[in-house]
């Protein structure tokens, strides 16, 4: 017999799981649930999945096992739709490009010793390069029109860059909202207040809907812009909040100290203030940026082939009609990876 | 000069310094630097500013409209509607009114979303408690179905609960869960007590042709966004009320386990009562998300407010009035629901309350 070895036994053994009988009692209980369960889940995606059809066959072999085993083969043959959306086949590497620049910008964020005057611009740039990249149109690259963008290169798009714009006019108007003159308070506090207030998906529906009949005709917005505009301007009013609390924790004595040595209120606020708050605001803005990469699946509601939407489009198909629980787990893998990595970084960042 | 050098402040000597705000024998005498006036002058512009955009954007609206022949105002409220909705709380057909039909959004949106808070608190608060548990796998099964839940979207959960949903046998082979309950693609049919012919009866749900009649039907639509809702906020929820046990001060819990009171007496007696003032108002918030998110439900075909709104702005082409009507009633839901807290809050404070506590 092999010992276990003593770093994964040490927190079974410390833990007082078998400290009385209702504990071992209900140890057991949930236990067996659980592999019962456990076991259930695998015999149908792992052990009767099917994972390919033979070249050229119909779904009718998955069909026969619904229920028994998982069809893993409607991902593999949508694989690329899912990911990628309807963007040109001949060129996947711009997308995936993009999605790895923004994935990597993530990650350099996540270094501490990086958070320099330059990894704010690289929050700009980045952003601004993956939707060059994804457009063409320049440095020989074919142009692709927005509306075959789609999959995870566009959540990740319409989540950075609403999140990037949202941050100067949050900035306003969490400093409005702080604001000693009340006109200003009062317009500040209620967008705040309105946006907050409403779903997100009534603000999508009128950036959809209403926003084509409030500017002059012949100017045709693409539908990929007003989502993006809308996702920004819900976003500002979330950030509005979390600045605010961060601006909160800096004392008045430091404004007032900048002052008196002769500052103005904007270079007293974005010299003295502002950098103290960024620091104590990076765990809530972490936050909020996890709320909105889910939050940009809502766009699959107006039309916009997202991640999720491009996943509805699949299961649309009468090939593979019935099987939308397996595209769906596929989807739910991708955003939680993401997800749960950014939460985790979060989590450690809020105990240091 | 820069007041200000690359490392750092530099001092200035006082009488360079200018003064921001002056006493009235020191004020300038060039008005625009005066603070006061400043002011008055920042807000005046922000309002012109704001208002020549909203004058702007009106101008532009109203001509676009009648460039399409496209009323404007709230007549259409008093029109049939002619199209058909999901029976619900209030009676509604084709011939009634769009009034009507929103009436009946409203009290599909109100009916989901009060359960779902219902639910999503209870199973909440077993989550909360079960991540405390000293039973290790109590926790560990609390905790990762609150990450799973947390970190995918919601709008993807309800449509994994609606498709396994429509993945159920259909009503000739639906699932008997107890004697006259019974669970199929066409919904939930659950027995429910009633009165008839002066006698309260059991009202049962049964199988005549291709569907159920009778006892309380809950469509598919309704029984995935309950679902999906109330899962969802009870992880957050679950959270919330671990973080506001684990804030209670360890002096309480050690006082208390001094005192010789079992686990059970010391959450019941010291620990919740001090937490669960502290839970009132992120509970609160979580109660509005619910409110707000049970608009997802038009993506599974749920006739909520959203719902309606959508058909309306479709049929009339008044979009502009449509989604304010809309916004308007997620406001009220969102600012009764957080009065409702709130005085649940005030009344909560034990330290208030004083004789309460001895």
């Amino acid at each position: 017999m092999m010992s276990v070895p003593a770093s994964w036994s040490e927190p079974v053994r410390r833990s007082p799981l078998l400290r009385d009988r209702a504990n071992a009692a209900v140890t057991a209980v949930l236990g067996v649930g659980v592999l019962y369960f456990g076991a259930r889940f695998a015999q149908w995606a792992v052990l009767s999945a099917i994972w390919r059809l033979p070249p050229g066959s119909t779904s009718a072999i998955c069909r026969a096992a619904r229920g028994e085993g998982a069809c893993w083969a409607v991902v593999g043959e949508r694989f690329r739709f899912i990911l990628l959306g309807a963007y040109p086949a001949a060129q996947p590497w711009r997308p995936l490009v993009a999605c790895g620049a923004i994935i990597s910008l993530y990650a350099a964020t996540a270094v501490r010793a990086w958070w320099r005057p330059w990894l704010a611009a690289c929050w700009i740039a980045v952003p601004a390069l993956a939707i060059v990249l994804l457009r063409g149109g320049i440095f020989g690259l074919p142009a692709v029109p927005t509306d075959v963008w789609g999959g995870l290169p566009l959540t990740l798009v319409l989540a950075t860059v609403g999140f990037v714009a949202a941050i100067p006019p949050a900035a306003v108007l969490a400093l409005g909202r702080r604001s000693p003159m009340p006109a200003i308070r009062i317009l500040s506090a209620s967008y705040i207040e309105l946006v907050r207030g409403v779903p997100i998906i009534t603000l999508l529906f009128m950036a959809s809907i209403m926003f084509p009949r409030f500017v002059p005709q012949g100017l045709v917005v693409d539908k990929l812009v007003r989502a993006q505009i809308a996702v920004a301007m819900v976003a500002a009013a979330y950030l509005a909040e979390v600045i605010r609390a961060g601006l909160e924790t800096i004392p008045s004595g430091q404004y007032e100290a900048a002052t008196s040595l002769g500052l103005r209120f904007w270079p007293a606020t974005i010299l003295v203030v502002l950098p103290q708050a960024v620091r104590k605001m990076i765990p809530a803005l972490v936050n909020t940026f996890i709320a909105f990469v889910k939050d940009t699946s809502l766009v699959a509601i107006i039309g916009v082939f997202d991640l999720l939407g491009a996943a509805k489009v699949v299961i649309v198909d009468p090939k593979w009609t019935g099987f939308g629980v397996e595209v769906y787990l596929f989807v739910a893998a991708i955003y939680f990876s993401l997800c749960f990595a950014v939460s985790r970084y979060s989590q450690r960042l809020e105990r240091t | 000069m820069s007041p200000i050098s690359a490392d750092g402040p530099v001092l200035m000597p006082l009488a360079q310094s200018r003064q921001t705000a002056p006493r009235a024998w020191l004020r300038p005498r060039r008005p625009w630097r005066d603070p006061r006036v400043r002011a008055l002058a920042w807000q005046a512009l922000v309002i012109v500013l704001v208002g020549a955009a909203v004058a702007w954007v009106a101008t532009q609206a109203s001509a676009n409209l009648r460039e399409r022949n496209i009323a404007s105002g709230f007549g259409y409220l008093d029109r049939a509607s002619g199209f058909e909705l999901a029976r619900g709380p209030v009676p509604y057909s084709s011939r009634d009114t769009y009034a009507r039909a929103l009436a009946l959004g409203v009290a599909n949106t109100l009916r989901v979303s009060l359960l779902g808070i219902a639910i999503a608190t209870v199973l909440g608060a077993a989550i909360g408690l079960a991540r405390l548990s000293t039973i290790w796998i109590a926790s560990a099964i609390a905790g990762s179905f609150v990450e799973i839940v947390r970190n995918t979207p919601l709008l993807l959960q309800l449509f994994v609960w609606y498709t396994l949903w429509q993945a159920l046998p259909g009503p000739h082979d639906a699932i008997q869960l107890f004697p006259g309950a019974f669970a199929c693609s066409r919904g939930l049919f659950l027995p429910v007590p009633a009165w008839h012919g002066g006698a309260l009866v059991l009202d049962r749900p049964l199988l005549t042709g291709f569907d159920f009649h009778g006892g309380l039907s809950i469509s598919p639509e309704f029984a995935s966004l309950l679902a999906g809702l109330a899962t969802y906020t009870a992880a957050f929820i679950g959270e919330t009320v671990r973080g506001s046990i684990l804030a209670v001060d360890r002096g309480q819990t050690e006082a208390a386990a001094a005192l010789g009171l079992s686990r059970v007496q010391l959450l019941r007696l010291v620990v919740l009562p001090q937490a669960v003032r502290s839970m009132i108002p992120p509970l609160t918030s979580q109660f509005v998300n619910l409110a707000k998110n049970s608009s997802l439900g038009v993506a599974i075909g749920y006739p909520d407010l959203i719902s309606v709104t959508n058909t309306t702005l479709n049929l009339t082409g008044q979009a502009v009035e449509a989604i304010a009507v809309a916004m308007a009633i997620y406001l009220a839901i969102s600012v009764a629901l957080s009065f409702m807290m709130q005085q649940l809050h005030d009344r909560c404070d034990w330290r208030a309350a004083g004789a309460r506590i001895p």
